[in-house]
């Protein structure tokens, strides 16, 4: 017995037929799509764990110049020369489609962006290790925007991947054996069916021709006893 | 669409994230998970395309951000702290790659 309850009809069957040949075509679509998707996903991470690597690492340095630019300055001072920053960054987003997931890929401008003029403060009351911090801080900042990118676009493609992958696992081993089965059980009934259809046949056919014989039986009984009561030769007809 | 500018936003301990304000990006410190919970959904509300997040914030706030995970805006960034990366950024990548193979396989 298939796992679902089918009409074993013939009507039934085409449908299923019908719909196995399209699962069948599904199956094949989405696994040549979640095998790209793979073959690009696998890219963007490598190079994601390459990026966060030394983005970490940058910043970590950031940091520490900014730890010893704290202990040489008061932290009011500090809040004071960052508190109005020279240049401003205007980011704009587009988008790029990756085997139908829309990836973010963003585009910044900096305004007033001229390049080693980025401190927002004057050098006389300002230590130099304040400096080191902001400029390192900066050369990091092309490689956030980048790791930002690839972190969120591999983040999508791994959903993706995983609805895909579901989707054809689905296909591969419950939706397509499940109607492969039913067809069977179904041309199984249609052709037992038709096989009982036809040994009623036969049969009705032989009791048919039984009650011929039996018939023509009794008539040939019937006027050889006429024959034998008159005790003369049948006349012609 | 992409003619709308976006805005990028760090969010961590005030220490932290000081020194990004020298590069023009948009400032919120926030010293607890308390803090910044409320910040990061009403950023997320607002148009910011990026949110660099500290890992010491991020460590508090996993719902959120598996929140905002799977839409194209924000992307949640985590950055290390002034006290140093806690290996949860990577941790991330490579929960995606399983996440996507259903093994580690780098």
């Amino acid at each position: 017995m298939p796992a679902v309850h089918v009409n074993p009809t013939r009507q039934e069957l085409t449908r299923l037929k019908n719909r196995l040949r399209t699962s069948v075509r599904g199956h094949k679509l989405l696994k040549d799509k979640r095998d790209e998707l793979m073959k690009q996903f696998l890219e963007v991470v490598r190079e994601n764990r390459a990026l966060r690597a030394k983005v970490e690492a940058a910043l970590m340095q950031a940091h520490g110049s900014f730890t010893v630019a704290s202990a040489l300055m008061s932290t009011e001072m500090l809040q004071q020369s960052l508190l109005y920053p020279k240049q401003s960054v205007e980011l704009t987003m587009s988008f790029q489609n990756v085997m139908s997931v829309n990836v973010p890929k963003y585009h910044f401008k900096t305004r007033d962006a001229q390049p080693g003029d980025v401190y927002p403060y004057g050098f006389a009351a300002t230590s130099g290790a304040l400096d080191d911090a902001v400029d390192a801080l900066s050369g990091v900042f092309q490689d956030m925007l980048r790791l930002a990118e690839m972190e969120k676009t591999s983040q999508l493609l791994a959903e993706e991947i995983e609805k895909t992958r579901r989707r054809v696992n689905a296909l591969e081993y419950v939706k397509i054996p499940q109607m492969e089965e039913a067809i069977k059980y179904i041309s199984m009934k249609l052709d037992e069916n038709e096989r009982s259809a036809t040994i009623r046949l036969m049969k009705v056919k032989d009791m048919l021709l039984k009650e011929a014989i039996e018939d023509r039986r009794a008539e040939d009984a019937r006027a050889a006893r006429a024959f034998g009561a008159s005790g003369e030769a049948p006349q012609e007809v | 669409m992409s003619n709308e500018t976006y805005r990028i936003a760090v969010l961590g301990d005030q220490d932290s994230v000081l020194g990004f304000q020298a590069l023009g990006l948009d400032v919120y410190p926030a010293e607890t998970v308390e803090e910044a919970r409320p910040i990061l959904h009403r950023l997320a509300r607002e148009n910011t395309a990026i949110v660099y997040l500290t890992e010491a914030l991020a460590s508090g706030m996993e719902a959120e951000i598996a929140r905002y995970k799977d839409a194209l805006t924000p992307a949640i960034i985590l950055i290390p702290g002034k006290s140093g990366s806690l290996g949860i950024g990577m941790a991330n990548v490579k929960k995606s790659v399983e996440r996507a193979v259903g093994a580690d396989i780098l």
